[in-house]
């Protein structure tokens, strides 16, 4: 397995853990029992940036998101979220977040008004601006007529617009999805993504996102960082990780091919082409019988 | 490896006039205050799904109605049970309306593990809230879910003729006790939900200890009349005491009602205690 990066590093970059840095991640370690999930994974995703983590399934690309989002309980100095310790400042971390699990994981027994206004009240939006901010939250991601609906009668590309609602109604700074697109139809896929992109650039926000679709981490993406056996394997922007696995006067390969010689290399023996455990098959079907 | 790759380029900002409260974090509510606040973001949200949805709130009168109605009824005939002078449908309401918001508070574990696996409990865990205040939070609406049920039960007694107080003071009272009780095992249930994880475990392990915290409180006979082991069992089981209470309250028997308001609390903060220490393993 190459641990070679892709790509070298630029002069003139953000200094590391200053302010233009939103996540730094330090020798991040975690394992499940005897399992490591993440196997001392150093990142760092820069402000204003869409950076996505891409990788096979059970490569720790979840693990690292719940590691950052201070669902885990990791030692001080691993993490770092805009300045913040993941470890020592959970609630600082926690107000920074818009955080959009892979699941759909909106309740189907509350109007899509209520579910936002729920994350509106537990990030102590005042009472008198919340329905305000709400309304807001909802136009930004088409939602407005659907509003009023119970959230069990939207589609699944709605319900994810509708999960990206209760992410923003509280300004994060940095926007965590994991795998926002997953068993979505094309047209969904885009309606999400146009989202994302339109109120990132109306907010400047951070993304931080998980996916499996190289065309949308090629399409949508600033840099990306091919994660596999809990590290990164391979970090730049989509285009340059093309050039660098490109041969002299060869034909430059896809995402997909750049996905395969860093994962796939990797994937011989114990893993081969069943990446990742049951729970993660079983939350990716249950999210896409969910979808339909 | 870290950040190696050129700077990405700088996110164009646009000043986008629908977007304008989007752009600044609410403030932080910090200290004591925190818990009130997500206590009743987290009770609205039961009361909003009841308000949608009221199916459950009448399924689940069946069953008490059922209590009421046959077993009521029946042992009021029989005089099988001292009950210190007062009808026995009477004596068995208020141990009717513990047990059916029991009923509701030892499943929640459910709805936990529900919320786990569909995503919404990881997305609360991920809000500025503290898990202790999430756990409080789900027990309180717990109760007020309990307490709506109560609602219910109460109107059946009501009807079926069940001398109970009216009086405000008192069934405030009735309805404190209800949440605290309810917090109480709902906690319970939650910590079972950590422990065993899956629905299924958590579906086994309810049914099997709810008919014992029944049988083995005051709610259907006085403690007097127990076994010896019995009345050992009733004396820790904190359904006896909310039972008391809800007779000292709702038909003005003897009871000992700061003994049980006291039991229930302390019954409650460690029920949130044990559930919070319990739900980082939902949260792995």
């Amino acid at each position: 397995m190459t641990v070679t990066p892709a790509v070298t590093p630029a002069a003139g970059g953000p200094p590391p853990g200053g302010p233009a840095t939103a996540v730094r991640c330090t020798g991040l370690r975690y394992s499940f029992g005897a399992a490591r999930a993440v196997d001392g994974l150093d990142l760092e995703v820069r402000a204003g940036e869409v950076f996505g983590l891409l990788g096979p399934n059970g490569a720790g690309k979840t693990t690292a998101i719940r590691a950052i989002t201070t669902l885990l309980r990791i030692p001080p100095g691993m993490v770092e979220v805009f300045g913040h310790d993941s470890a020592r400042e959970r609630m600082a971390v926690r107000r920074l977040l818009g955080y959009v699990p892979q699941q759909l994981s909106a309740d189907g027994g509350l109007t899509g008004r209520e579910n936002v206004a729920l994350f509106a009240r537990v990030f102590d939006v005042p009472r008198r601006e919340r329905a305000a901010r709400v309304a807001e939250a909802l136009a930004a991601v088409d939602l407005t007529e659907a509003a009023d609906r119970l959230a069990g009668t939207y589609s699944g590309g709605m319900v994810r617009r509708l999960e990206l609602a209760q992410a923003l109604v509280s300004a994060p700074r940095l926007l965590i999805l994991d795998e926002p697109t997953i068993g979505l139809d094309p047209i969904a896929r885009t309606g999400v993504w146009d989202r994302i992109n339109e109120v990132r650039a109306a907010t400047g926000m951070t993304v931080l996102v998980t996916t499996h679709y190289m065309d949308e981490a090629d399409q949508y993406c600033d840099r990306v960082g091919l994660m596999h056996r809990g590290r990164i394997r391979a970090l730049g922007t989509p285009g340059e990780l093309r050039h660098a696995l490109a041969g002299p006067g060869g034909a430059e390969p896809s995402l997909e091919d750049v996905f395969r010689h860093y994962a796939g290399s990797g994937l011989t023996g114990r893993d081969n082409d069943e990446g990742g455990d049951l729970g993660d098959v079983r939350r990716t079907r249950r999210t896409a019988s969910r979808v339909g | 490896m870290s950040a190696d790759a050129p700077a990405a380029p700088p996110a164009p900002v646009v000043a986008s006039p629908q977007l304008r409260l989007l752009l600044t974090p609410p403030p932080a509510r910090r200290g004591w205050r925190l818990v009130p606040a997500r206590v009743a973001a987290l009770c609205a949200i039961e009361l909003q799904k009841l308000r949608h949805d009221r199916v459950e709130l009448y399924t689940r009168a069946v069953q008490p109605a059922l209590w009421l109605l046959i077993f009521g009824e029946t042992f009021t005939r029989i005089k099988a049970i001292p009950t210190g002078g007062i009808p026995y449908l009477d004596y068995l309401a208020p141990g009717i309306i513990a047990q059916s918001a029991m009923f509701i508070a030892i499943f929640y574990g459910i709805m936990i593990i529900w919320e786990r696996d569909s995503g919404v409990l990881t997305k609360l865990l991920v809000t500025p809230t503290p898990r202790a205040v999430l756990v409080t939070g789900k027990a309180f609406a717990a109760g007020v879910k309990s307490v709506v049920q109560a609602v219910v039960v109460v109107l059946i007694a009501a009807v079926l003729g069940v001398s109970m107080t009216w009086n405000p003071l008192r069934l405030l009272g009735v309805a404190v006790v209800v949440v605290l009780g309810s917090a109480f095992f709902a906690c319970l249930s939650m910590s079972i939900a950590g422990i065993v994880l899956t629905r299924e475990r958590l579906m086994g392990i309810g049914q099997a200890i709810t008919m014992p915290l029944f049988f083995g409180s005051n709610a259907l006979y006085p403690v007097a009349v127990m076994p010896g082991w019995l009345q050992a069992v009733s004396k820790v089981n904190p359904l006896s005491y909310e039972v008391d209470a809800l007779r000292g309250l709702l038909l003005g028997t003897p009871a000992h009602l700061w003994l049980d308001l006291g039991v229930l609390v302390l019954a409650a903060v460690l029920g949130v205690g044990a559930a919070s220490a319990l739900m980082g393993r939902l949260a792995r």
